[in-house]
């Protein structure tokens, strides 16, 4: 039979979100956006619309932008993960994409904020010069109802180009 | 918008994947990047009780830029392919259609091979396989089978799988020299399904389209081959100048061939009239890349 591979409907994971190694039984149907929220209290992960259209739930899975909603939480088993949690230095100093988004201001209600940080950072470790249209292009599976997205995008060319106080 | 109750295997190897398969039957689906089996799972438009995992078996991650074939493999994302100057220098058609698949935490997570057996009416992948002649590797009970792009799509959501079998890879044959392609998409907001697309390639030799090759996106069953059109150019003079006449008179041909669906998005004449407006641009911006001229 197929017992030997066959997990059963609750599975151990080990999983590390802003450096802190998690160990935790969680039902195989969880997602990772409920995980994060409900079962490690991380409630700076937001949902949405929770079928991967509004990007309030990205999050960063070994190093590559990931709709928590879209990936089960046994999936991210042995992975590292960063949520807007981890997004601030050690010693309390805003991450250069929080802080330029803090100084143009970028955000009103702040729901789509967590996964507009985590895709603007990747955007520019992957594009560290983008120009106007390339972060619009970057930002667009993010749905923000408030700001009309020009400021994030200044905030994330501010980033850029250097010119916020907490440029990277 | 949570999952009903499934078993959930996380198998290593791809015999062990085939084996838990086949013994699922109807009852199996084969997750990989999820990012079109998540949603319909968060739905429940779909409720399998097996889900099969098979992102633990590396075997099946695997890019192999061959001579005359592109191989990717069922673990291959849509961004493993961006940024590839080797693919992107052979396979222009599938570099260009990629850049326009959703959005980019979607292309770190979704597989080519997943889009293919998919087959959503507005995605890129099954119309750039069809457009490129390529071959689906399936794996299942009895062994390997391969089938053309062509047979592996059978409507709307549909493919040639039988239960227990799975997509293993696809091939794409390297274009011939003198090739021109462009894919171009109609989306109401970038990374959207498109409204409407098209996927060109042109072979040309002294100004004479030699071979043609044009698929619609978004009409309603899956990839749309619009051989009229591709038969109208073959054999033509298609010069900056007397191109645009042809690839009107092309326009015209996958007009008058598509039946689009009717939705929220768009009436069933625009998706008609976009088909046009997409096969003109896809055309001519496959022509000014065409060599042979």
């Amino acid at each position: 039979m197929l017992e030997d591979v066959k997990l059963a409907r609750e599975q151990r994971i080990s999983v590390t979100v802003n450096g802190k190694v998690h160990e935790k039984i969680v039902p195989v149907r969880l997602s990772l956006a409920d995980f994060i929220r409900d079962h490690l209290h991380l409630t700076g992960t937001h949902l949405g619309c929770e079928h991967g259209v509004c990007g309030a739930c990205t999050i960063e899975m070994n190093g590559r932008s990931a709709r928590s909603c879209l990936t089960l939480a046994v999936q991210a088993d042995g992975a590292e993960i960063v949520t807007i949690e981890g997004l601030r230095a050690p010693d309390g100093k805003r991450h250069p994409m929080q802080q330029a988004f803090h100084e143009h201001f970028a955000l009103q209600c702040g729901y789509c904020t967590p996964g507009m940080l985590i895709t603007a950072i990747e955007l520019l470790r992957n594009n560290p010069n983008p120009n106007e249209q390339e972060v619009r292009e970057a930002l667009s599976g993010n749905l923000c109802r408030c700001t009309g997205y020009q400021a994030i995008v200044t905030a994330v060319l501010a980033v850029a180009r250097g010119q916020s106080a907490g440029a990277m | 918008m949570k999952p009903a109750w499934f078993d959930y295997y996380a198998p290593r190897t791809l015999e062990e994947a085939l084996r838990i398969l086949a013994e699922a039957g109807h009852d199996g689906k084969v997750l990989a990047g999820g990012q079109s089996l998540v949603p319909m799972l968060n739905f429940r438009i779909v409720n399998p009780t097996v889900i099969v995992d098979i992102n633990r078996i590396e075997a099946l991650n695997h890019l192999d830029i061959a001579a005359d074939t592109l191989t990717i493999g069922a673990l291959v994302r849509h961004a493993d392919l961006l940024g590839n100057s080797r693919l992107r220098e052979g396979w222009p058609l599938l570099a260009e259609a990629t850049t326009q698949v959703a959005h980019p935490a979607i292309r770190n997570r979704g597989t080519v091979c997943g889009s293919v057996a998919h087959n959503d009416p507005a995605a890129e992948h099954p119309s750039v396989l069809v457009t490129l002649d390529g071959t689906v590797i399936i794996a299942g009970p009895s062994g390997r089978r391969e089938l053309p792009a062509e047979q592996f799509f059978t409507g709307m959501l549909s493919n040639a799988l039988d239960p227990g079998e799975m997509v293993m890879e696809v091939h794409y044959p390297r274009p011939s020299a003198g090739t021109g392609a462009a894919f171009v998409e109609f989306a109401r907001r970038l990374g959207d399904f498109a409204i409407a697309g098209a996927a060109a390639i042109l072979t040309m030799r002294d100004d004479v389209c030699e071979r043609a090759r044009l698929t619609i996106v978004g009409m309603g069953d899956g990839p749309f081959r619009a051989r009229a059109a591709e038969d109208a150019l073959m054999g033509r003079r298609l010069s900056a100048d007397d191109g645009h006449d042809a690839f009107a008179e092309a326009a015209e041909k996958v007009i008058a061939a598509v039946q689009p669906a009717e939705d929220v998005h768009a009436s069933s004449a625009y998706r008609r009239h976009l088909a046009g407006v997409m096969a003109v641009r896809a055309l001519e911006a496959a022509l000014s890349r065409a060599g042979g001229r």
